[in-house]
């Protein structure tokens, strides 16, 4: 990676030198009876949690590692200790039904939950060596190098330039700007709709066109992963269709972690899966995690068989 | 699932049906009675004539005045000519050599007014930035009713509390020739008249910012401050300018404070330690004079009345035009 993670440390921070070696010593430890496996290894079942984790085959680095990451809101547990692994220029799918908390695990990958008061998150989510729950991490940080799109398009009322432009400008981006901006809009398969009226507002365009914007938007930040919230929920079958294509395409570079919905789209643009549900107590966990072809066709507990081919929620 | 109506637990029809049967027997009742449809009781119609003319009395007052402005505005101007009003820089109005040149008044009435403007426009913004953005909800629950009794301050007290707080602070910094009566310590207390319609307006702009524009921001890195003043603020725009002309047009029509502590001084110059009038306090010295009726020094309040509306009027219409104008549509 480019830029060391030192960066995202308060380098005042108390605790950062305890914090700077990257040893499982200073994760709290596991409870007993969590396996811990970092890329899968054969599959596991967990006596409480009883996740499933098929075995990753291929040799793929791991962008993010989830160890035992829980989530509150106030008194209420959203998500209780996942552990799994999100693999590197791969697209990973969140799937299951309503309230089993994938948006909140999606909005811990970037601290975004930081900004809920009375959010808590406990566990491990190791980025680079580092955790990105610690609290000494900057959440600010974090989200210039964990972009994310959300389920709206929610470009800002500024020209289509200044969408694509400003979170290079906060950030300090000394370059070239047009430059930046047209890669970005290139990536995002918008350049060719919009290279003539780049000074017409981001609101004008049509909402498959505003969420590609989102997504150049997040790409000129060059993020290492980008998170995407049900981002084609809110759009027609053609441009879910041009989202799900450019999902592919990004792939190639970028790590990409998308919920959804919709287990067609998730069977489509995926590499991995992640099963959810939430049981009577409404928390959330993790039910399945492989490659998204064994999810589909080999599922092995009786609930992602029953949700993937429709007989739940 | 979710798309069934609710059974009755002991299973009797589905709630939608017994909803539809209710709306079917109470159609009759549940429609709106118009005037002159024949259903309506007599004590309807007077209930609905009395109401039609407290509604329209207003709109008949505000008619009148200006009818009245108007007319003796045209009779001023039969004996004074136009271009001694508009084209004159020299009032005296009360003197034995009587010259009415408003650009004294309106002059003095703008530097009171950008004064006011300088001090309220930060302080009004910063406040609503800090309310909207930054506050914890129960600090804001706080603050904001505070924010608006301070509003509603009788403004002669802010007249007095600038002679007796403001000025002789202005003499401190600017040595003892400066007198007590001048137009940056009238202009600051207008100023502070004035913050809590910047501040609450804008705040109500920028809480109307939708929370998806935020969390886009942040998603970026973009820190607080990058958020609330580089997504949030432009994103208000509208409020936010609709928000300042609105208290410009109430700084130029403030009159209490102005007259108290501006001096009566009608002229031209630029310095703003020396004492003003605004057209405001002019028509106070005027009316509280015994000008006899017919007088031209009468006649001459409706004309300087009418300059004053015109121009308030025309900011409140440019506010209306901004907010319309600028206004960002979100879903």
């Amino acid at each position: 990676m480019a830029r060391n993670f030192f960066t995202l440390m308060r380098s005042s921070a108390p605790g950062a030198t305890a914090a700077a070696e990257p040893d499982r010593a200073t994760a709290p430890p596991p409870p007993p009876n969590v396996k811990q496996d970092d890329a899968g290894g054969g599959v596991h079942l967990d006596p409480t949690l009883a996740a499933v984790r098929h075995e990753i085959t291929e040799a793929v680095d791991m962008a993010l590692q989830l160890r035992n990451v829980s989530a509150f809101y106030g008194t209420f547990q959203a998500i209780d200790r996942m552990t799994m692994p999100i693999p590197q220029n791969r697209v990973t799918a969140l799937i299951g039904p309503s309230g089993c908390g994938k948006s909140t695990l999606l909005r811990c990958f970037n601290r975004m939950n930081d900004l809920i008061p009375g959010a808590r998150m406990e566990g491990e989510i190791e980025f680079e060596g580092r955790n990105l729950l610690d609290p000494n991490i900057d959440a600010v940080e974090v989200r210039r190098r964990i972009g994310m799109v959300f389920q709206k398009p929610n470009p800002f009322p500024k020209s289509i330039y200044e969408n694509v432009a400003f979170g290079a400008r906060i950030n300090g981006y000394s370059g070239d700007m047009d430059r930046l901006v047209e890669d970005a809009l290139r990536r995002a398969a918008l350049w060719d709709e919009v290279k003539d009226e780049l000074d017409k507002s981001g609101l004008a365009l049509s909402g498959g066109q505003q969420q590609r914007l989102c997504i150049a938007r997040a790409i000129a930040v060059q993020p290492e992963i980008i998170l995407m919230d049900e981002p084609a929920s809110a759009l027609d079958p053609v441009a879910t269709l041009k989202i799900e294509d450019l999902m592919r395409e990004l792939a190639e570079h970028y790590t990409i972690v998308v919920v959804t919905h919709n287990m067609q789209q998730a069977g489509r643009v995926s590499d991995y899966t992640a099963f959810l549900l939430a049981g009577e107590e409404r928390v959330g966990r993790l039910v399945e995690f492989g490659p998204t072809q064994e999810i589909f066709t080999n599922p092995l507990d009786q609930r992602t068989e029953d949700y993937i081919t429709g007989r739940y929620g | 699932m979710a798309a069934q109506a609710p059974r009755d637990p002991r299973g009797g029809p589905p709630q939608d049906t017994v909803r539809s049967l209710l709306a079917e027997l109470w159609r009759d009742k549940l429609q709106p009675s118009r005037p002159g449809s024949g259903r309506e009781t007599l004590t309807g119609r007077i209930i609905h004539g009395a109401l039609f003319l407290t509604a329209t009395l207003s709109a008949f007052v505000t008619i009148g005045i200006v009818l009245v402005l108007i007319f003796e505005t045209v009779e001023f101007f039969r004996e004074v000519p136009f271009i001694d009003f508009f084209g004159s820089t020299k009032w005296s109005a009360l003197f034995a050599e009587k010259q009415f040149g408003v650009w004294a008044l309106v002059w003095g009435t703008g530097m009171i007014a950008l004064i006011g403007l300088a001090v309220a426009i930060p302080l009004g913004l910063m406040a609503a930035v800090f309310l909207s953005e930054y506050s914890p909800p129960r600090v804001r629950a706080i603050i904001k009713p505070i924010l608006e009794i301070l509003a509603g301050v009788p403004t002669v007290v802010f007249g007095y509390f600038a002679l007796v707080s403001v000025s002789p602070v202005i003499r401190d910094i600017f040595g003892e020739d400066v007198g007590i009566y001048n137009a940056l310590s009238a202009g600051i207390v207008v100023g502070l008249m004035i913050v809590p319609i910047i501040a609450s307006l804008s705040e109500d702009a920028m809480r109307a910012v939708p929370r998806s524009l935020r969390e886009g921001a942040y998603a970026l890195g973009s820190t607080r401050m990058e958020v609330s003043l580089r997504v949030v603020l432009p994103a208000a725009f509208s409020g936010v300018v609709a928000s300042i002309i609105l208290a410009a047009s109430r700084a130029v029509g403030e009159t209490m404070a102005v007259t108290i502590a501006g001096g009566g001084n009608p002229q031209f110059g630029v310095n703003p330690l020396e004492a003003v009038q605004t057209m405001t306090a002019m028509i106070v010295q005027l009316s509280l004079g015994d000008t006899p009726t017919t007088s031209i020094e009468f006649k001459v309040l409706f004309a300087v009345a009418m300059t004053l509306f015109v121009l308030t009027l025309a900011m409140n219409i440019v506010a209306q035009w901004v907010s319309q104008r600028f206004r960002e549509e979100y879903e």
